[in-house]
């Protein structure tokens, strides 16, 4: 009888040798003539146990990690066959108290379906949201989004619903579904994840979208740096072409849809839509003045929905739950659940899908495991380049949108990055400086200027020049790039200065800098 | 590793004239020439601002716009280091100083033996297994020194 293997082909495991541990598993079989199969999934998102075997056993698939390729001859010998104990056994993956205390819905099938198969996505329930959305028809689909709460993931926070709502509500014609897989914030790899690990939940999510509001065709931008992520959703999506899930009868309805997928080019500001929707129209990423919204005046001047791939991905869990199920989780104005991603100097990093109001303190120490190096946590940067930095002291703050807007925080793309007491403030408040200048679309000069002006001003600071004139200085500019700005780059860049001038005021006194 | 032919203006046009009826052609005539060529010299420009009917400075400001475009043909292997936050928070500085010093040029630069391009990039989604880098089309995560210099010899011999 064939035994069936599986293993992560994400980047993230590939990066930690996941192509060598299958490589030396089918050597190994290979040697002691056993027959096996190997299939690549997503990954779970449990990074450190990573490279990781599941085999499957009459108890459920049964985990062992991390490995490394001279362990896995021998563990076939001790009984990886059958799912026996081992020091490295890690039992059933589900049961590991990281993934339990989950409650992966958008993530359902992420690492436990093979990416590459339709026919494994439909065998977990795929498609069965837009079984229902056609069901429905397209005015009942987008009230059920917006019933549901879900707000956008790419940062703003917008509920999805409206978005529709307005682009629907425009006269028939061209109209455009873009997912934005831009994905650019430090920190962040959940939509990465989800189109490695489970490309066909973000087709039939844009699927139902371009249904909703009258569009036939649908873009993905997905930034350069994820040529595995680019892979995987081109094979997907020829995939649901053959299957005519993708076409011009989707699932034999009398609706067409298709989607294209285009590589950005190193640019972080293509990440905010306009820009985005400009580079997809071939010109250079600068933002555009809002109104008119591009639910009105999109891409090529068409009505168009912009969405995240969370956003997106999340969709068919909803229409296929139904809005209440989903909306029943979270707190306050945040409805259902987050992809929290931990990452930098942690223990235990990954993935965490949960209700919204989880503690960051719970994320961070209990689900993080604290920092990697073993030093103590002193700050943690959540939500990209533009988000705050937050001090142990305010761990207590619920991972809410309005609880982290209500600390001078966003939650962004729920990127958290664990630093520990090593790390100099100073120095991380001019990166977020010298990021935007770096970044800057050119349009307006408290961003395009500011931003420079300020990592010298920062530079004066460390080497003890005027620091309290200086900081003044610095403070000024902030307020004019947070309200003269036209895009959050200038105009949130501010969000890790301040955070760090004003919770971490030792790393900005001349003392300390002189004395290095 | 990275092949890269040599600049041909008949190779590229065929590659122009592939994508050209794609609507918002500029991005992907790039991506495909940069592949072929490993950077999108300026001779490019006039030929594609011909087939998409723009002027040479519209296609020569969108070239310049985007980090991901060379102007110069690089290494024979590109390694492209994690400078974003995450990597930064796991020692990221730290290697880059020292990828640096043994390769004996910056970030940005080739190595005078054609082999190495080293580039910065910001994030690579590998956050989680940080500090992080790509080595041609390779990822690598949690990253040292000792790692790296592994992977360059082999890929250098
Ligand atoms: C500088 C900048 C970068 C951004 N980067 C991204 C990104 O990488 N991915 C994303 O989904 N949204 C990004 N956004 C937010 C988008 O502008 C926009 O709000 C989002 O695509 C809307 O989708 P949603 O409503 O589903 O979140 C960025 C915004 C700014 C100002
Ligand atoms: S804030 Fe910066 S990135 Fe945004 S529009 Fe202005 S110049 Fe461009
Ligand atoms: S910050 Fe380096 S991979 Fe994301």
């Amino acid at each position: 009888m064939t035994i069936r293997f599986f293993i992560s082909r994400d980047a993230a495991s590939l990066a930690v040798g996941a192509d060598a541990i299958a490589k030396a598993l089918q050597q190994a079989a290979d040697t002691k003539g056993l027959a096996i199969e190997i299939i690549r999934t997503g990954s779970r998102g449990l990074f450190w146990l990573e490279p990781m075997i599941e085999v499957e056993t009459p108890q459920g698939r049964i985990a062992y990690g991390p490995l490394a390729p001279e362990n896995v001859a021998e563990l076939l010998t001790d009984g990886l066959m059958n799912g026996e104990p081992h020091p490295l056994c890690l039992g059933r993956p589900e049961a590991i108290p990281y993934l339990a205390k989950q409650q992966r819905l958008t993530f359902a099938r992420c690492g436990i379906v093979d990416p590459r198969s339709l026919e494994d996505y439909l065998a977990h329930g795929g498609y069965r949201g837009l079984a229902r959305a056609l069901d429905l028809g397209p005015a009942a689909m987008i009230e059920e989004v917006v019933e549901s709460g879900l707000r956008g993931r790419g940062g703003a926070g917008f509920p999805t619903g409206i978005k529709w709502r307005t682009v629907a509500q425009t006269k028939p014609g061209q109209k455009y579904i873009v997912c934005n897989a831009d994905e650019g914030d430090s920190g962040t790899f959940s939509d990465r994840m989800i189109m490695e690990g489970d490309p066909f939940v973000l087709i039939e999510g844009m699927t139902i979208a371009g249904i909703a509001v009258g569009a036939t065709k649908g873009y993905i931008y997905i930034r350069s740096e994820y040529p595995h992520a680019v892979h995987a959703m081109e094979a997907a999506i020829e995939a649901a072409r053959r299957a005519d899930y993708l076409g011009s009868n989707v699932a034999g309805s009398e609706w067409a849809f298709d989607i294209e997928v285009r590589v950005g080019a190193g640019a972080y500001v293509c990440g905010e839509e306009t820009a985005l929707l400009e580079s997809l129209e071939g010109k250079r990423g600068l933002v555009r003045a809002k109104p008119p919204l591009p639910a009105h005046v999109g891409l090529f001047g068409c009505p168009t929905v912009i969405n995240n791939v969370m956003s997106l991905a999340t969709v068919p869990f909803i229409l296929a739950q139904g809005a209440k199920t989903y909306q029943d989780y979270g707190m306050g104005r945040s409805r259902g659940t987050m992809p929290i991603q931990l990452a930098g100097n942690v223990k235990h990093g990954g993935l965490v899908e949960i209700a919204f109001g989880v503690t960051l303190g719970e994320l961070v120490e209990g689900f993080g495991g604290g920092t990697r190096s073993g030093r103590p946590v002193r700050a943690v940067q959540v939500g990209g380049p533009l988000g705050a930095y937050f001090p142990v002291d305010l761990f207590d703050t619920p991972f809410d949108y309005e609880a982290f807007a209500a600390r001078d925080g966003l939650i962004g793309h729920g990127g958290i990055v664990v630093f520990d007491d090593t790390v100099d403030m100073l120095k991380q408040a001019r990166f977020a400086m010298e990021f935007c200048a770096h970044e800057s679309c050119g349009k307006c000069t408290p961003c395009r200027i500011g931003s420079t002006r300020g990592a010298e001003t920062l530079d004066k600071i460390a080497h003890g020049m005027e620091a309290e004139h200086n900081l003044a200085l610095v403070k000024d500019l902030c307020e004019t790039m947070k309200f003269g700005s036209l895009c959050a780059l200038g105009g949130f860049t501010p969000y890790p200065v301040m955070s760090a001038l004003t919770h971490f005021q030792d790393d900005f006194t001349p003392v300390r800098h002189a004395a290095e | 590793m990275a092949f890269h032919e040599p600049w041909n203006d008949a190779v590229a046009a065929t590659i122009i004239a592939q994508h050209k009826a794609q609507e918002g052609a500029t991005l992907p005539i790039f991506h495909a020439l940069q592949k072929a060529f490993g950077y999108v010299p300026a001779e490019a420009v006039p030929m594609i601002a011909e087939a998409l009917n723009l002027s040479r400075a519209e296609v020569h400001g969108v070239l310049t716009f985007y980090h991901d475009f060379r102007s110069e043909p690089p290494g024979c292997h590109i390694l492209k280091l994690c400078r974003a936050e995450a990597c930064q928070a796991a020692g990221g500085d730290h290697l880059a100083t020292g990828v640096e010093r043994q390769l004996g040029i910056k970030l940005g630069e080739t190595t005078p033996d054609q082999q190495v391009t080293l580039e910065p990039v910001f994030c690579l989604g590998l956050c989680a297994v940080a500090p992080s880098a790509m080595l041609d089309d390779q990822p690598i995560g949690r990253v040292d020194a000792a790692r790296l210099d592994a992977l360059l010899n082999e890929v250098r011999s």
